[in-house]
């Protein structure tokens, strides 16, 4: 499969009389996306566009979202929520690039998370960065939560899928092209580099800890292979953003760094072969099932290393180690990205799970850490979550409107997929 | 007097007390420096100031540790120190224990900068290193001239509140302290990175080397369930309705006591979960899904247990640290000796 990437930098985003894309800005006609979203189990919908450095909090966010359309190439962007679950990953897409689409709304559950656009907090989380499109979005009285998550879920979906389409006729600024060949090609063609495979476990728990892959709850699934262009073109979405700082937004699977590092050696010191999409369940039986399951594709494929990436922490951190111990029994080379958990102190110990086997672990950093976040000039959504929301406690939000929390309630703070240069260490 | 106040702390050996002999004084004070606070002193210049020295043999103070802390810890509060510096104990034992104990204990109750210096096998260095700086000495009072510059050095920077670098750089004893850093390269470009050397089986160098982990062995069976008394424990958030003792949903601080008498099932309108890692909606429609009270009476109706215990003890296990989870269950565990508990049903979630 061949990918062109066709990079749209995105200078402002505004709103318009007409939903376009104009010498670098995109216009949204307010009024038109409102009704594209409209949704009768929510009650109260807006949208606000903020800027990177702007005094703004935004809280509780759901998920993050990029615009991506498919210019040529079977399929649509996010395969089987709008359409027949058409193959993705070849031909042209376009990116919207420098611009998110933030769902933000009242709270479902205690997991969401805070952005901060300017101030310490900014730091800690990418989509500070971003210009971003944020949609604000309430249920109707009496929605119950797994139907309140996923009309959100939907909500996102669809205001992304409405922006992106300003990019179908634009000139890129930027190509790149990523392809990967049928397995069976792929593993012979850089015959001197080892062979290199990508196990992407997914978060898949439950309420708000839920992952899609072509629109299947991903708890529902055995590991499987996919190209790694298919998650470009958004073959998994988010479901999820239980203590936000590890939770893989959509934004993050669509720019998954693993894959787009992994090609940056691709041909010169490693052939990248293939991803094996896994998945997190909550009993002991699935977690051995999937772990036994995505060991025996990995081995099936003939490759010499894998990196495997964790979403979450406590639990998820057996799911690690499964899949670690029963590759490296294969005499298969791996290499884990988790995170932290060892107290506001950092003296514990920091994931609830450990084998000998995990010789090679990267960490994006300990998400107990606890930080005070200033009062910002701005609050989108509710503040008030954060005295109950995941990395909160009570007594969270002092009178002055500073917030002191751990950094697990900032969305993509110790992002697992290895998104950003915080890291652990120690002392 | 000029300059950042700090207080030393040492035996009755460093003091000139005498040895062995005098290892029983009891702790005093002493305004200004006494024996290598001379030293000490000499490398601040003007910029810190011993404005005060205290004394313990070192027998008193590890036979009295109850009441020799709080005794200590009050003569160093009456010189209102900014920093506070113990030792250096090469690799005396007691020594560096009682160095450590009273770093410790500065640190926790006079929110200051402590630190101290040891041989790395000094048995006070294992023991304290998370909670102090403790300088790596060689292993007699020889080696005092090495040592004092180094604690100086650090003691000064933490004075003057400047950025304290890595155990190499100041050469302080690793502390196993996890903290946050900005790599140059994001963390897949590090796995790559990592991966390749792997393969090439070139050197790297793991981010988090993995701990030995505590594995507990599950105690024998009970004989007679009949006579039992049974509790239920659980790390699964299930409270009272409106979480009364607001135990965070995630990175608890606390776990929650309750009573159980008259509770023969646990409704939706009774209690509820505070857990925030896990799908809540299930155990919010009938929380005896995650605490299995209803069943427990059946059980104690039918005699096949003796009792159920009418106090069960809750907290939340997402993103709960190690540390706190072993802390919460000893006292759990030992309120439940103490009330005579014969069997504990633990569960997750």
């Amino acid at each position: 499969m061949r990918l062109e990437l066709g990079y749209i930098s995105v200078k402002d985003v505004k709103f318009g009389e007409k939903t376009e894309l104009r010498d670098g800005i995109v216009y949204v006609n307010k009024a038109e996306l409102l009704e594209t979203i409209a949704d009768e189990r929510l009650a109260k919908l807006d949208v606000d566009i903020v800027h990177p450095g702007e005094s703004v909090r935004i809280c509780p966010v759901k998920d993050v979202l990029e615009p991506r359309v498919k210019v040529s190439g079977s399929g649509n962007v996010f395969p089987g929520f709008f359409d027949d679950a058409k193959t993705v990953g070849e031909g042209r897409t376009h990116v919207l690039r420098g611009m998110g689409v933030m769902t933000v709304g009242k709270i479902v559950g205690f997991q969401e998370g805070i952005v901060d656009m300017a101030g310490p907090g900014a730091d800690y989380t990418p989509f500070s960065q971003l210009i971003n499109l944020v949609i604000l979005a309430d249920k109707v009285e009496g929605l119950k939560q797994h139907e309140h998550e996923a009309a959100l879920r939907m909500v996102g979906l669809k205001a992304t899928r409405y922006v992106a389409e300003v990019s179908r006729n634009a000139e890129p600024d930027e190509i790149k092209v990523y392809e990967t060949k049928p397995l069976q090609e792929q593993l012979l063609e850089y015959p001197g580099l080892p062979k290199v495979a990508y196990v992407y476990a997914l978060q898949t728990q439950g309420l708000l800890h839920d992952s899609y892959l072509y629109a299947v709850d991903a708890k529902k699934i055995l590991p499987t292979l996919i190209y790694p262009t298919e998650v470009m073109d958004g073959a998994v979405i988010s479901g999820n953003c239980v203590s936000a700082c590890d939770k893989n937004t959509t934004y993050h699977h669509l720019n998954s760094p693993v894959i787009y590092d992994l090609f940056e050696h691709h041909g010169k010191d490693l052939n990248f072969v293939g991803v094996v999409v896994s998945n997190e369940n909550v009993t002991l039986l699935d977690k051995e099932r999937s772990s036994n399951y995505a060991a025996k594709l990995i081995k099936s494929m003939g490759v010499d290393g894998v990196i495997i990436s964790e979403e979450g922490f406590g639990n998820p951190d057996a799911d690690l180690m499964m899949n670690c111990k029963k590759i490296e029994a294969e005499g298969i080379k791996t290499v884990l990205i988790t995170d932290e958990y060892a107290g506001r102190d950092g003296a514990s110990q920091s994931l609830a799970d450990g084998h000998v086997a995990a010789n090679a672990v990267v960490t994006a950093g300990n998400a107990n850490a606890v930080i005070t976040l200033p009062k910002l000039d701005k609050v989108i959504g509710y503040v008030d979550a954060v005295n109950t929301i995941a990395g909160g406690f009570d007594g969270a939000l002092a009178a002055d409107g500073s917030i002191t929390i751990e950094i697990q309630a900032i969305t993509g703070a110790t992002n697992e997929l290895g998104f950003n240069r915080m890291g652990g260490s120690v002392i | 007097m000029a300059g950042i106040r700090v207080v030393h702390y040492i035996n009755q050996f460093f003091a000139g007390i005498g040895g062995e002999e005098k290892a029983d004084t009891k702790p005093f004070k002493k305004e200004g420096v006494v024996g290598p606070g001379s030293a000490l002193q000499a490398a601040f210049g003007e910029e810190m100031t011993i404005v005060g020295t205290v004394i313990c043999g070192d027998t008193y103070f590890n036979e009295n540790l109850d009441t020799v802390i709080p005794e200590i810890i009050k003569m160093i509060a009456g010189f209102n120190p900014q920093v506070f510096i113990a030792g250096p104990a090469f690799n005396a034992g007691r020594y560096g224990v009682a160095c450590g104990a009273v770093c410790e204990a500065v640190a926790r109750q006079l929110k200051i900068p402590v630190i101290t210096g040891m041989y790395e096998e000094n048995p006070g260095a294992d023991m304290y290193k998370k909670s102090a700086y403790i300088i790596k000495t060689g292993n007699s009072a020889a080696k005092m001239r090495q040592a004092i510059p180094a604690m100086a050095k650090l003691a000064l920077k933490l004075g003057k509140s400047e950025a304290i670098g890595t155990p190499e750089e100041e050469g302080y004893l690793p502390k196993g302290i996890r903290i946050n850093i900005w790599y140059e390269k994001r963390g897949s470009a590090r796995a790559v990175d990592m991966l390749i050397k792997k393969l090439r089986g070139e050197a790297f160098q793991t981010e988090y080397p993995m701990p030995v982990f505590d594995r507990v062995t599950p105690r024998p069976a009970l004989k007679d369930l009949s006579k039992a008394k049974i509790a239920l424990v659980t790390s699964g958030g299930i409270v009272p309705k409106g979480n009364p003792d607001r135990i965070e949903s995630s990175s608890a601080s606390k776990f929650g006591t309750y009573d159980l008498t008259g509770f023969d099932d646990l409704t939706a309108a009774t209690h509820e979960t505070a857990h925030g890692g896990y799908d809540p909606v299930y155990a919010n429609q009938d929380p005896d899904r995650v605490l299995p009270v209803d069943v427990m009476r059946v059980l104690e109706k039918e005699g096949v247990i003796g009792s159920l215990h009418n106090t069960y003890y809750a907290t939340v296990g997402n993103g709960t640290s190690v540390a706190n989870a072993k802390k919460y269950a000893h006292a759990i565990g030992l309120e439940l000796k103490e009330a005579g508990v014969d069997g504990i049903i633990l569960t997750s979630t």
